[in-house]
């Protein structure tokens, strides 16, 4: 799915990396908590959560995670919109929740990790 | 080979993770293939993390060889009390400052294990923590 389809479907905000909409994900991981996301080892994921600290984005560098859509509209803070930009990340931000912006990606055929 | 020293703040959530950012840069210009450099650099932080989360202040060191990257963390801290308890999934002691970061659900030292070739655990109560993690390049 297209990172500007995601957009389009959560009402989402562009916070960085505007450049980089017509990337694609394949699949997408909820959670958060940071230990269970890096557990995974899947490529080209996107990271929706509600946690919003610094760690989220360091967790995200450490497991090679490019896009990070923050719901219930946790907006992420300047620091945190720093490193993203300097690692090149991509983050959103709705004001949907997480079960609904799961429910919406799900339904339009954005694939869960497992 | 290649060694760097790091001190790590026990409770600063603000830094935990540039050690480990830095080392998985550096492995980066090293050209290691990039599945490698993921295993590597999240058994890293997730011990850097548990310093930051559960001792009171430590040093990183990391050695970089051809064959291996051999990571070191000695910590001051409370120590672990039972080391096969806290290899169990899901049990952790973190306070709940910790698990407001999105870490302290006892997944911690299970991943590092997934993600390393050898993991040792050395601990005195009262006193500290040493991890030591390495993992085969070659």
């Amino acid at each position: 799915m297209q990172i500007s389809e995601v957009i389009d479907l959560t009402e989402a905000k562009i916070l960085t990396c505007e450049t980089q909409k017509g990337d694609n994900v394949l699949r997408a991981f909820a959670s958060d908590l940071m230990s269970d996301v890096l557990t995974l080892d899947t490529d080209n994921l996107m990271l929706i959560t509600g946690l919003n600290n610094l760690q989220t984005i360091r967790t995200a560098e450490m497991a090679e995670i490019k896009y990070i859509l923050f719901v219930r509209g946790k907006m992420p803070t300047p620091p945190m919109i720093e490193l993203a930009k300097k690692e090149n990340m991509l983050l959103l931000v709705t004001k949907k929740s997480l079960f609904q912006t799961s429910g919406v990606l799900f339904q339009a055929g954005l694939k869960p990790v497992y | 080979m290649m060694e760097f020293k790091y001190e790590i703040e026990g409770g600063d959530f603000s830094k935990a993770g540039t050690a480990s950012s830095d080392v998985k840069k550096i492995l980066k210009q090293l050209n290691l293939a990039p599945g490698l450099i993921k295993k590597i650099a999240v058994a890293m932080y997730e011990a850097e993390v548990n310093i930051v989360a559960h001792a009171y202040k430590g040093t990183m060191s990391v050695i970089i060889n051809a064959e291996n990257v051999r990571m070191l963390f000695e910590d001051e801290g409370p120590g672990i009390a039972d080391i096969d308890k806290a290899m169990q999934e899901g049990f952790s002691t973190a306070s709940e400052e910790v698990r407001q970061q999105g870490f302290g659900a006892g997944m911690g030292l299970s991943n590092i294990k997934k993600n390393s070739d050898y993991l040792s655990i050395n601990s005195t109560v009262g006193k500290g923590t040493i991890v030591e993690i390495i993992t085969n390049i070659k």
